[in-house]
């Protein structure tokens, strides 16, 4: 968008850092680590996920009563909720069984090719491979009339 | 750390790495979408970045809804990958080290240049068809373990819960699976 703020990207990238960072930290960029703890092997992941649901969780309470607009953007502090349906049981599913078959999320996939790991191109490649099937396969459902746009 | 000692002491044997890294890396984790949310009113996913690149290259209906917010999520992604290479230049290498931190036995490490590099021992095959499912399912279900079990956890949505509990109940029995059957790693 050409009237964002000129700080909007440089924010972003700095969020997308510390992130990252958090993900090579906590070695959920390391794809064994992940299987460890899905095998019940070590639970200290389950930290991973709720520390950081639980600072994001402190800040999506808090702002909106601090403030009505964030700064760079001008948006509303609003949840943007996502509408339950059985796509989201489907689609977990699907993931599910991909993120224990391999260890690996988009976001610690990223973070796992900073850490210096080139093989996870091969989950990379996979993870833009599926998105592209099921949005070629969806633009079609959608083209195809109103009978099936209920899907989304 | 109060919490570290107490959980390790209860119940040492789940938590073989202590709770430390996994603490720190959570709660870096969190800032980082509090750092754009903070600036944006965002609440930042990272499976999205997959559709919208996407878009760059293909002209389908699904793929064009993300034009607008393509740009950023490169950004965003380019952030997450950088900030797993700081982290590899830093704590990996021994440059930066905290009682918090501890380094691990997995996968292989590498020495290049003074620095250390880290690859995983998992095979390509699981890599690439884990990956696949990731793609499809990530997009179905509307999100994954940051979209879902950051973002949405973190602001209560009863979708993003619901998800959460549906793809590791399915990833805890898939991993049970691949392990039973002589798979390694």
């Amino acid at each position: 968008m050409a009237d964002r703020h000129p700080l909007f990207k440089p924010l972003i990238f700095v969020g997308g850092l510390i992130f990252g960072f958090g993900l090579g930290f906590s070695h959920m960029a390391r794809p064994e680590v992940v299987l460890q703890f899905l095998q019940f092997e070590d639970f200290g992941l389950v930290f991973v996920m709720f520390g950081a649901a639980i600072v994001s969780g402190v800040a999506f309470a808090v702002l909106p009563r601090i403030s009505d607009r964030a700064p760079l953007t001008g948006d509303a502090y609003e949840r943007r909720l996502k509408a339950f349906d059985r796509n989201v049981l489907i689609g977990g599913g699907i993931f599910g069984v991909g993120w224990g078959l391999s260890g690996i999320c988009p976001g610690a996939a990223y973070a796992s090719l900073g850490v210096g790991n080139v093989t996870i191109l091969w989950a990379l490649a996979g993870m833009f491979l599926g998105a592209y099937a099921q949005g070629y396969w969806r633009s079609r459902a959608a083209d195809a009339g109103p009978a099936v746009t209920g899907a989304d | 750390m109060v919490a570290d000692t107490a959980v390790l002491q209860i119940a040492p044997e789940l938590f073989p790495n202590g709770i430390g890294r996994y603490a720190v890396g959570g709660l870096l984790v969190g800032l980082g979408v509090v750092v754009i949310y903070l600036g944006t009113g965002i609440s930042a996913g990272a499976s999205t970045f997959l559709e919208s690149t996407l878009s760059y290259v293909s002209e389908q209906s699904r793929f064009q809804r993300y034009v607008a917010s393509r740009d950023w999520r490169l950004v965003f992604t380019a952030g997450i990958v950088l900030g797993g290479f700081l982290f590899a230049l830093t704590v990996q290498s021994g440059l930066l080290s905290s009682s918090l931190y501890q380094p691990g036995t997995t996968g292989q490490l590498h020495q290049l240049g003074g620095f250390t590099f880290w690859t995983t021992n998992v095979q390509p095959w699981r890599l690439f068809l884990g990956g696949t499912l990731v793609g499809i399912g990530t997009r179905i279900g509307k999100g994954c373990t940051s979209g879902h079990g950051v973002c949405g956890v973190g602001s209560a949505s009863k979708t993003s819960i619901v998800g959460v509990l549906t793809f590791l109940a399915v990833a805890i029995g898939t991993a049970q699976i691949v392990a039973a059957l002589g798979v390694s790693p």
